[in-house]
Formats: structure tokens, C-alpha cells, sequence
């Protein structure tokens, strides 16, 4: 028998209150946003009409939409390459167990702490002397790099768990290595990859300092770093900049949303054993 | 090296089952030379896009350059310059402030939670889960805007305290020479906590119920069980959230960048901005790759002394 911190009521009243304020940040700006333009906000008052010019000017006056575009073209180039070598890194490393694999392996987890700060001042000039200023290509490559000691942390970790007997079995029966990943491998790695998944498209879509770097260009950066360039233009813009906000958080929101499960599996169920 | 404040995030999952194999001597079978053919792509792209840019910046951090004339051998000459300069070594004091609300008051929130709520909150617990991971997956940058908002004038911060009576401490919180540090700090504290509180929760209801079951027999009260049975048995948990928020306190840049660009007068300048500034406004190339090499030694510190603090001793 354990004994009662508190009652059930004052759980509950605490946890809401917690709640409430996590989002009420987040109806601050939804208020803000259908303000009419230039009009004062003040706190968290309703708009004297619903307004919803304020995500029609984001959009096509400053340029949201081509900015969304740039970060789709980012994310849909890091996320299946990252993924991809994440997973085939992992196999190479845990299952077939290359050797050299545990030096390998830390290596990749060393760079789990390294803060883009140290690589993006260097990379800016490596690229620039390459002739890849102002490139998707490079921002893709230069993502794909930082994502990849987590993604090859989390594959090998999956594949560390799979009964060795599966593959060993596969082998007796000829399979080769190949496929033992694509028929014996990829049919029970579906969740784990999802989450690799959804996890790499977060931090592309979020990502800032190197965009903003690598993208001198302010017409092609992405959607977050548009954003945090629109700030400084239109700081007093409390309307516009809320609804410039909610179109660089809502596909994140959305994502979160569908696939909040992955996310905080993710965060939780391992951290534990 | 993605995106700090998340990239860690994930990491809790996989050290688990690595681990785990640690201790499971080696698995059968024999090692294969064809591995390499697996893990080569990986292994290029890491080693062209983060490996040799780390290794430029620390050999940048040794020479004075402006991008444009031939670099010039310093020796530690920028090195030197970090700790001689108050901007710049305040930089990265600033940033040890922030990992106080990043990192050490989420965890201890979290924890008092934990202990009040005992982990036996089931129901709605999904709607909660949902809500108090929100902010972890938001663009920092978007979070920065939403609470410069916040904090102005006529923000809601303010009106909240108008509201309770406290209508003679309002101000405009992130232009407060005073307090602007502690108002870009108590937004680190809003993002992290929600994480923090979840992995505690979630780990606590993992925790023996026979142990506490022994403490009572053994006459521990409430406070007693929390220090003998709940805190050791969060201990891992303790240790992600802690490593998880004190690299994203060290990697702001972000956040400070839309909310108060270092000001006012330089009070919440953090080492990424500086960074930033002095390669491409100032053009320090090698000022800012020996600031960047700080960083990253101060993060590599912080999470060695982390590990070492919550290793299980036995």
C-alpha cells in the first residue's frame, strides 16, 4: 500500500492547469491572427470581426507559400535518403556486423552532441569554394549528416532487439544479405522506421540556423527561416507575424497529430529499459 | 548533431537495446566484410558533411581569416581573445544561466510532479501526453515569435498579472535589462518541462511496487519513499531529460535570435549568436570556429559530468 500524496481531484486540477498552460500560448497567436490587419492586439482579446486577411497577405505577400515549398523540397529530399542510409548503415553495423563496427558506431553517437554551431561556419565556406551556395542540394546533404547519428543510433538499436535466430535461419536457407533485409528484416521494422521517419521530417521542417546560413537567398529559404527573417521586418506586426507562425507550425502540428504515437514512443518507451 | 533540442529526444529510445546487447555477449555467427557495402553510403555523407566540417572549424579556430584574404596562422590567439573579452565570455555565461531553466528547473518540476501525482494518474493520461509534448515538436523559431508576443507590452503575461493584482511589475519582459535573461529562460522552461514531467511519469509507473511496498513496512513516509525508491528508480530518465535539455539550453540560437537578438545591451547573447555574428556580420572566421569549439567542449562537458553524476554506482 502506497501512500496517497493527494486526492484524485487535485491531480486532475493540476494537470489541466499544466495544460492550460502549454496551450494558451497557442490561443494567443490563433486570437492574434484573425485580428484585422495593423489593428492593436491587447492580451487575449477577441478581434471586433474575424479576419482571415492576415494568412492570405502571409501567404502570397510575403511569400509563405513559396517558402513552404522550399521546405517540402528539403524535407522530401533529406527524410527517404536519411532513412534509407540510417537503416542500411544499422544492418551493416549490428546484424552483419562489419568489422570496425563498434568504433563505427561510436563515432556516429559522438556526433548526437555536436551542435550545428561547430559544422555550419566551416561548411558555409567548404561549400561556397564547391560552388554550392545557395543549393538544396547541399542543405539536403548537410541535413542528411546531421541526422544521421540518430538515425543510425535508432536502427541499429531496432535491429540489436530482432531475434539473431531470424536471420540466422534466413542464412541457412541461402538468402543473401539483401535480401534478408528486404523479405526477413523490413516486415518487422515498419514501426521503428516510421518513427525514424516522422522524427527526421520534425527536425527538417524545424530545422533554422544552417538554412540560414547555407540559404543567403531569402526567396528559397525555408518556411521556418522566412520566418525568423519576416521578424525582423515586421516586428510590430502582431497580426501578420501570428499567422505567419501558425503556417509554419500547423503541417508540423498536423504531422504530430497523425502520428503522435511514433513521436512519443520516440521520446518515452525506451528510455527506460 | 540534427536540430539539438530534438535530436536528443529520440535518443532515449535506442542506448536501451544497445545496452541491452552490451550485456548479452556476442551474437553467433561471424562478422562479415560485406557489412561495409551497408554501411559506406552512411558513412561518406557523415564523414564529407559533418566529420570534415568539424575538423575545419577546429583547425579555422587556429587562424585569423575574413572569408576573402588568405588565412593567417594565430595560434590560440582566438582562444585567448574568448576569455579576454566580457561579450564573449558572458556569451557562454549566459547560456550556463539558461541551462538553469532549461534544464535543472524541468527536471526538478518534473520530479516534484512525479512525486505529487505518485504516477498513478491513468485516465485521460493520453489527452495529456498529447498536450504536454506540443511544444517539442514546434519550430523553435515559431515558439520565439509566439512569446515576444506574449511578453510585450500589451501581452498576455502581462495582462495576466494586471489581472491578479500584480499590475506595478509589468513591463516588457524581453527589453528588461534586468530580467530579460530570466524571461528568455522561463520559455526554455515552457518547452522542456512537458517532456521532463512525461518521462518521469511514464517511468515511475515502471518502478517495482513491491519496493515501496518494503519502504512502508520499514516505516517510510511519503518523503522517505520518494528519496529511497522513486528517485533511484528514475535515475535513467533523471539522466536523458537532463542531457536532452542542457544541449538544447546550449544550442538557443533560435530562440534568441527572433526573441531579443542578444539584446538589450548584449544581456541574453548567447555563444551560437555570437557565432553567427562574427562569421558573417564581422567576418571572424576564426573567432567564431574557436567560439564554435567552446561550445561544443561546454556541451560534451556538461553531458560527460550529467552521465557521470546519474551513473548507477554499484
Amino acid at each position: 500500500m502506497r501512500v496517497r500524496p493527494v486526492g484524485v481531484g487535485l491531480r486532475y486540477g493540476v494537470l489541466f492547469a499544466l495544460a492550460a498552460l502549454v496551450l494558451v500560448p497557442f490561443v494567443g497567436i490563433i486570437l492574434a491572427s484573425v485580428h484585422p490587419p495593423d489593428q492593436q492586439v491587447s492580451g487575449l482579446s477577441l478581434p471586433d470581426r474575424i479576419s482571415w486577411e492576415n494568412f492570405s497577405v502571409a501567404w502570397n505577400q510575403a511569400h509563405f507559400g513559396s517558402l513552404v515549398r522550399s521546405s517540402l523540397i528539403i524535407a522530401a529530399g533529406v527524410v527517404p535518403a536519411a532513412v534509407i542510409l540510417a537503416t542500411l548503415a544499422g544492418y551493416g553495423l549490428t546484424v552483419l556486423r562489419a568489422p570496425g563496427s563498434r568504433p563505427v558506431t561510436g563515432a556516429f553517437v559522438l556526433g548526437l552532441t555536436i551542435p550545428v554551431e561547430l559544422v555550419v561556419v566551416s561548411l558555409y565556406f567548404n561549400l561556397r569554394d564547391v560552388g554550392l551556395s545557395n543549393s538544396y542540394l547541399a542543405i539536403i546533404m548537410a541535413e542528411i549528416a546531421l541526422f544521421l547519428p540518430f538515425g543510425v543510433y535508432w536502427m541499429s538499436a531496432h535491429f540489436a532487439q530482432v531475434p539473431i535466430e531470424l536471420v540466422e535461419a534466413s542464412r541457412i536457407d541461402g538468402a543473401r544479405d539483401l535480401i534478408v533485409l528486404l523479405r526477413v528484416l523490413l516486415p518487422i521494422s515498419w514501426p521503428a522506421i516510421t518513427t525514424l521517419t516522422v522524427l527526421i521530417f520534425m527536425w527538417s521542417w524545424n530545422q533554422f540556423l544552417l538554412v540560414l546560413v547555407l540559404m543567403q537567398d531569402p526567396e528559397k529559404r525555408t518556411a521556418p527561416a522566412g520566418l525568423g527573417y519576416f521578424v525582423g521586418q515586421y516586428s510590430t506586426n502582431i497580426p501578420l507575424l501570428s499567422a505567419a507562425s501558425l503556417i509554419v507550425i500547423l503541417p508540423i502540428v498536423a504531422v504530430y497529430l497523425a502520428f503522435q504515437r511514433n513521436f512519443v514512443s520516440g521520446l518515452t518507451q525506451g528510455a527506460v529499459k | 548533431m540534427a536540430d539539438p533540442r530534438t535530436t536528443v529526444v529520440a535518443r532515449s529510445s535506442p542506448p536501451a537495446a544497445g545496452l541491452r546487447r552490451g550485456g548479452a555477449p556476442s551474437r553467433p555467427g561471424r562478422r562479415r566484410w560485406s557489412g561495409w557495402l551497408y554501411i559506406l553510403p552512411a558513412a561518406a555523407v557523415y564523414l564529407a558533411f559533418a566529420i570534415w566540417p568539424t575538423i575545419a572549424a577546429a583547425r579555422l579556430s587556429f587562424f585569423e581569416w575574413n572569408g576573402i584574404l588568405p588565412p593567417r596562422w594565430v595560434g590560440l590567439d582566438n582562444y585567448r581573445e574568448i576569455f579576454d573579452t566580457p561579450a564573449l565570455y558572458g556569451a557562454v555565461g549566459h547560456s550556463l544561466v539558461l541551462v538553469v531553466f532549461f534544464s535543472v528547473i524541468p527536471v526538478a518540476f518534473g520530479l516534484f510532479l512525479t512525486a505529487m501525482l505518485s504516477g498513478r494518474v491513468r485516465r485521460g493520461m493520453a489527452f495529456f501526453r498529447v498536450v504536454f509534448f506540443l511544444p517539442q515538436v514546434l519550430p523553435l523559431v515559431a515558439v520565439g515569435i509566439t512569446w515576444r508576443w506574449l511578453y510585450s507590452d500589451d501581452g498576455v503575461v502581462n495582462e495576466a498579472l494586471t489581472a491578479v493584482g500584480l499590475g506595478g511589475i509589468t513591463r516588457a519582459w524581453l527589453g528588461d535589462y534586468g530580467v530579460a535573461l530570466f524571461a528568455l529562460g522561463l520559455i526554455g522552461t515552457w518547452v522542456m518541462s512537458g517532456l521532463c514531467m512525461m518521462l518521469f511519469l511514464s517511468g515511475v509507473q515502471k518502478i517495482d511496487p513491491s519496493l515501496y511496498e518494503a519502504a512502508v513496512l520499514d516505516g517510510a513516509g511519503a518523503v522517505r519513499q520518494f528519496f529511497a525508491v522513486t528517485l533511484p528508480g528514475l535515475r535513467g530518465e533523471v539522466s536523458i531529460a537532463a542531457v536532452i535539455t542542457t544541449i538544447a539550453a546550449l544550442a538557443s540560437f533560435d530562440l534568441v535570435y527572433v526573441t531579443t537578438n542578444g539584446g538589450p545591451a548584449n544581456q541574453t547573447t548567447v555563444p551560437g549568436l555570437l557565432v553567427y555574428r562574427l562569421a558573417f556580420t564581422q567576418g571572424d572566421i576564426g573567432g567564431a570556429s574557436a567560439l564554435a569549439v567552446v561550445l561544443a567542449v561546454t556541451v560534451i562537458g556538461l553531458v560527460t559530468v550529467i552521465r557521470w553524476l546519474t551513473k548507477e554506482r554499484s
